[in-house]
């Protein structure tokens, strides 16, 4: 089963790194990604601008609606994601103890839904 | 309306629509289908990890049995039956989403078929019951999802239990079901690290099941709870809670035929010891001892003591009040309830008086007293003690009001009966 993992956390948090606390961040994502992929359940991550340079679409009600920021304002936002190939939640939950995000930040573990209608 | 035989309420009166008399074949067929729901639901659900398609193809087979049984006989084994008639429900329901035609039932089949070894089906059953367990299900719906999905409660038999509406209720084991399946929570029984996290909710559900059945029910579910407090002891010998449950109904089971005489509930305290199961009562002692060596006390384990006491009245001859007045004390630190609570009270009453038994029920708050119907009866039997009798029929009266079972109220009509003589 195909689980996403959504990365939420409090930008302001991020706005206080120094330039050694990117590093330190950079080395121990990467080891987090070497182990996903030596496990073969990688499929895929992204780490996003922050949610104010976001752009919301919808044509909900017929309508083409863009606006300027994300479609919630919300103190904690998502600022990234992995996507990863395992039997079930338990494997899931397991990894995402792992994740370093968790140590600061909220993850929040979505089953894909493709196939399932 | 009777109860819906497959003990479901999504679809409650599937099995009475058909036009089938009430026959011997159909209370055949419903005694079945209640002892073995949970074992069915687990069975079918297990693979998939569908827990709603697993009663709907369950409620498909129990229509096919009164359709087919009373024409053909029931079959050798039941239970095999209908279990076969679901999976190939099942499987048409499948190739029906898959938008494939299906041609035939199959349900001739069924009889050749055989029931997969005790050993499996207690697998999958407590496969079940660590799912509805899990970590990612809303811990206030695990107890309630364990005893529906496991034991074959009816929504609305929980609901009473859990003082919620059965309309709520319902809703909240759907969404549990659902969340089931599409989180992919697997089936299967975790590893003992994982027994301390998801044990408190499959002890509490067992127990639940036990209680539920006890004075209402026709002994099966508490057959049932009793049997897999011990499985779960078995499989938690660590665990000093899964002793102390396991303990705590053999405590109780020991008691059975000597609860309700004449169909009148008979207390504890007044029952005949020789109708007590010594043996099962030296067995449960010993479990807890075992638990209680392990040094981490908790509620099942100080309920079993509390049982332990009033059991040893079979040696003594007598109930050490005292003794139960501190257990009692013990076990509302460590988990406060409203049982607990009058319980307390009563047992007050008897070891230091009425007018303090009194003064500590006066004491209790708890949500929905008024309504609990031991609070009035425990209140009862203290102002009748203190001989103001008009305030204890009154209060006895009000209990009677708030019976749900008849063995208690008839316990309550006799002590009704006694202070009007007492009044006259």
């Amino acid at each position: 089963m195909r689980y996403t993992f959504l990365l939420y956390s409090d930008p302001a948090m991020a706005a206080n790194m120094t330039e050694e606390d990117w590093a330190k961040s950079k080395e121990v994502y990467g080891q987090y990604i070497g182990a996903l992929q030596e496990a073969g359940v990688f499929i895929d991550t992204d780490w996003l601008h922050p949610a104010d340079t976001a752009t919301t679409v919808t044509l909900a009600g017929g309508e083409k609606r863009v606006q300027d920021g994300p479609f919630a304002e919300t103190k904690e936002t998502l600022g990234g994601f992995f996507a990863i190939e395992v039997e079930n939640l338990d494997e899931a939950l397991k990894w995402a103890e792992k994740c370093p995000h968790v140590h600061y930040g909220k993850l929040e573990i979505r089953a894909s839904a493709m196939g399932s209608v | 309306m009777p109860a819906c035989p497959l003990r479901q309420t999504r679809d409650p009166c599937v099995c009475y629509g058909q036009r089938v008399n009430r026959t011997e074949t159909q209370a055949r067929a419903e005694d079945v289908a209640r002892a073995a729901y949970g074992k069915l639901i687990a069975m079918l659900a297990s693979r998939s990890g569908d827990i709603i398609a697993a009663e709907d193809a369950l409620a498909d087979a129990f229509v096919a049995a009164l359709k087919t049984w009373p024409e053909r006989g029931i079959p050798e084994k039941p239970e095999a039956w209908l279990l076969t008639v679901a999976k190939n429900r099942r499987t048409d329901q499948a190739r029906k989403d898959a938008r494939l035609v299906i041609t035939d039932e199959a349900e001739t089949m069924a009889d050749t078929q055989v029931m997969e070894p005790e050993e499996t089906q207690l697998d999958e059953r407590l496969k079940l019951l660590f799912v509805c367990a899990h970590p990612a299900i809303d811990e206030k719906i695990r107890t309630p999802l364990m005893l529906q999905t496991v034991l074959g409660l009816e929504a609305e038999q929980i609901a009473k239990a859990f003082l919620v509406s059965p309309t709520a209720m319902a809703q909240r084991l759907v969404r549990a079901k659902k969340k089931i399946k599409s989180a992919g929570i697997p089936f299967v029984v975790p590893e003992p690290e994982a027994f301390p996290e998801r044990m408190g909710a499959v002890l509490e559900a067992v127990y639940g099941a036990y209680a539920i059945d006890w004075l209402e029910g026709d002994g099966d579910l508490s057959h049932e709870a009793f049997f897999l407090s011990t499985i779960l002891a078995e499989l938690a010998p660590e665990n000093p809670e899964a002793l102390g449950l396991t303990a705590l109904i053999g405590f109780i089971e020991a008691r059975r035929d000597a609860r309700i005489k004449g169909g009148v509930l008979v207390p504890v305290p007044e029952q005949d010891i020789n109708l007590w199961d010594s043996q099962l009562i030296e067995r449960s002692a010993s479990i807890l001892t075992q638990a209680s060596l392990k040094g981490r006390p908790g509620r099942f384990q100080l309920e079993a003591a509390i049982q332990s006491v009033h059991a040893a009245r079979s040696v003594t001859g007598k109930t050490d009040w005292r003794a139960l007045s501190q257990l009692y004390h013990g076990l509302l630190q460590t988990y406060p309830s409203i049982g607990g609570a009058v319980s307390r009270a009563a047992v007050v009453m008897e070891d230091a008086g009425p007018a303090e038994g009194l003064r500590i029920l006066d004491l209790i708050e708890f949500d929905g007293l008024q309504q609990y119907q031991p609070f009035h009866a425990v209140r009862a039997h203290g102002l009748s003690q203190l001989n103001r009798i008009a305030d204890a029929a009154e209060a006895y009266n009000t209990a009677l009001s708030l019976c749900a079972d008849d063995p208690s109220r008839r316990w309550l009509e006799e002590k009704i009966a006694d202070l009007r003589k007492k009044m006259s």
